[in-house]
């Protein structure tokens, strides 16, 4: 694997703001699971995101904070090129797995990057068993009794399988919101995806609610690389490892989530966090 | 609650019992050095201390931590507060045994006085008072709390005597002023020891009751509910 300066040199280094000790760089730390690389994303003419570079580390949770329309979610696009989906443009190099994404299939890539949405999206007309089911079987699986496993196992994995076990046949838009969001995260893993991206997936939720999906978190990171876009900065501050400062489509500041909750280097990322703008 | 903060709660209240336990071990040792006259033993005692500190700065840590990421309120939040100050109590308890171990080396190289005050009977007291006060922070305690707090008066009066015996002392024999002081200045710290045992039962009352019961701003002695 090339080191962060090496790939610099090859981008654009004055950009990359990764910590100065990396984890990534430490003895016995995990792996870089995917690397941004000097992406600047448009929307027609219009910038979305400039020059961002940052490496995500396996089985660890990144937080990308920031005030409304500082890149956060069109940068959280960009790792699955869902940002594409939405008509906006990119330029700049993804890595998974030290491999460039960018030509696959776009479906083959977000079975290994997949993403939780704002609002819970459970298949309405799907059963609970079907919702989780339906990325597998998109997928091309199709033995009955291993289907059921996988089922059990990712409801199980996203902490809805007591809550649920006895009513698998009944429709997915029945359950709550906060079931309903713990049902995307169980068909989101289903697939065993390498990374989870969530876009702000407790913002629509109650408190109790929203405990439950950051209790998740933490237990899921154990399996997955997750990286989590949120409003919430108390909540970037508990379930997150690392944390990621965005402000006007730049990256300000990136470190140990210890590090810029109490003693961030950037003047910006103090103000932000204190509440002194955004 | 989330389980991993739960969990960092319980690592931060594991690592105050260890410093208590490592701060009344220090007492304890450096006041047999002085009564065996042992300087080797107080040696131990003086450099044991650094363990004490390293303490500090770890339980510093993760009071900074919880305080940063976890946004604690209520309870919790006194439950840290508390921590830190009770941090801070057995730190300097670490620095009293230091200097009661200090007083015992010079103590011992000096001809022993025949009546040692009432330095046996404050050691006791003042290892007691500190041995509930971190009991009751481990129980949540508030009855073995005030238990302590009603004791502090003793020892004050114990300190008292024991100054005033020295000096009597001093004035009928000249020859034994060293070790007057040595004694009077252990004296000193057991009363600090005391002074700072009633200051983790203060914090203990407040992280239980919400009391703040320092100086006596609010009633020691729990309120009672309306008739």
């Amino acid at each position: 694997m090339t080191t962060i300066e090496q790939r610099n040199a090859t981008v654009t280094p004055t950009a990359v703001r990764s910590p100065e000790v990396p984890e990534s760089r430490q003895a016995g730390s995990p792996a870089v699971k995917m690397s941004a690389l000097g992406i600047n994303a448009f929307f027609g003419k219009t910038q979305a995101l400039k020059n961002v570079s940052i490496d995500i580390l396996t089985n660890r949770v990144l937080a990308i904070i920031g005030p409304s329309g500082c890149g956060k979610s069109t940068f959280l696009r960009c790792l699955n090129r869902m940002h594409e989906v939405a008509g906006g443009t990119m330029t700049g190099t993804i890595l998974l797995d030290g491999q460039k994404i960018g030509s696959e299939d776009p479906v083959l890539l977000r079975r290994r990057v997949g993403m939780v949405f704002q609002k819970p999206n459970p298949f309405p007309t799907m059963s609970i068993f079907d919702n989780v089911a339906a990325g597998l079987r998109l997928n091309g699986f199709q033995n009955r009794r291993a289907l059921a496993e996988i089922v059990e196992r990712s409801l199980r994995q996203a902490a809805l399988w007591d809550e649920v076990k006895d009513s698998l046949g009944k429709s997915g838009a029945s359950l709550s919101g906060g079931q309903q969001q713990r049902l995307c995260i169980a068909r989101t893993i289903a697939v065993s995806p390498d990374v989870v991206l969530m876009d702000e997936p407790a913002s629509a939720l109650d408190p109790l609610s929203t405990a439950k999906i950051e209790e998740l978190i933490y237990e899921l990171k154990n399996r997955f690389t997750i990286t989590i876009v949120t409003h919430n900065m108390q909540q970037a501050a508990r379930v997150s490892d690392f944390t990621a400062f965005f402000y006007l489509g730049e990256l300000i500041e990136y470190d140990q989530t210890k590090k810029m909750f109490t003693s961030p280097d950037k003047k910006q990322t103090e103000d932000y966090i204190t509440g002194r703008f955004g | 609650m989330s389980r991993h903060f739960v969990a960092e709660l319980g690592e931060l209240k594991s690592t105050i019992i260890r410093m208590g336990s490592m701060a009344e071990q220090a007492i304890a040792e450096s006041i047999r050095a002085l009564l065996e006259r042992d300087p080797e033993l107080a040696r131990r005692v003086i450099d044991e201390d650094e363990s004490i500190n390293r303490y500090e700065v770890i339980v510093d840590d993760q009071v900074v931590d919880l305080l940063a990421l976890q946004q604690p309120v209520a309870v919790d939040l006194r439950f840290i507060l508390a921590a830190q100050k009770i941090n801070n109590d057995l730190e300097r308890i670490g620095d009293h045994a230091v200097n009661i171990a200090e007083s015992a080396l010079q103590y011992s190289g000096r001809p022993p006085l025949t009546r040692p005050g009432e330095i046996p009977e404050m050691a006791g007291i003042s290892k007691t008072m500190l041995r509930e006060a971190i009991d009751a922070f481990i129980h949540s305690n508030t009855a073995l709390a005030r238990e302590v707090l009603r004791t502090d008066d003793e020892i004050d009066n114990l300190n008292r005597r024991t100054v005033e015996g020295m000096a009597e002392l001093i004035r009928t024999d000249t020859q034994i002023i060293y070790q007057a002081l040595d004694l009077i200045r252990v004296s000193r710290n057991l009363e600090r020891v005391a002074d700072l045992a009633t200051n983790i039962a203060e914090e203990v009352i407040f992280m239980a009751e919400a009391h703040n019961v320092k100086h006596n701003v609010e009633r020691r002695e729990p309120q009672q509910g309306p008739t």
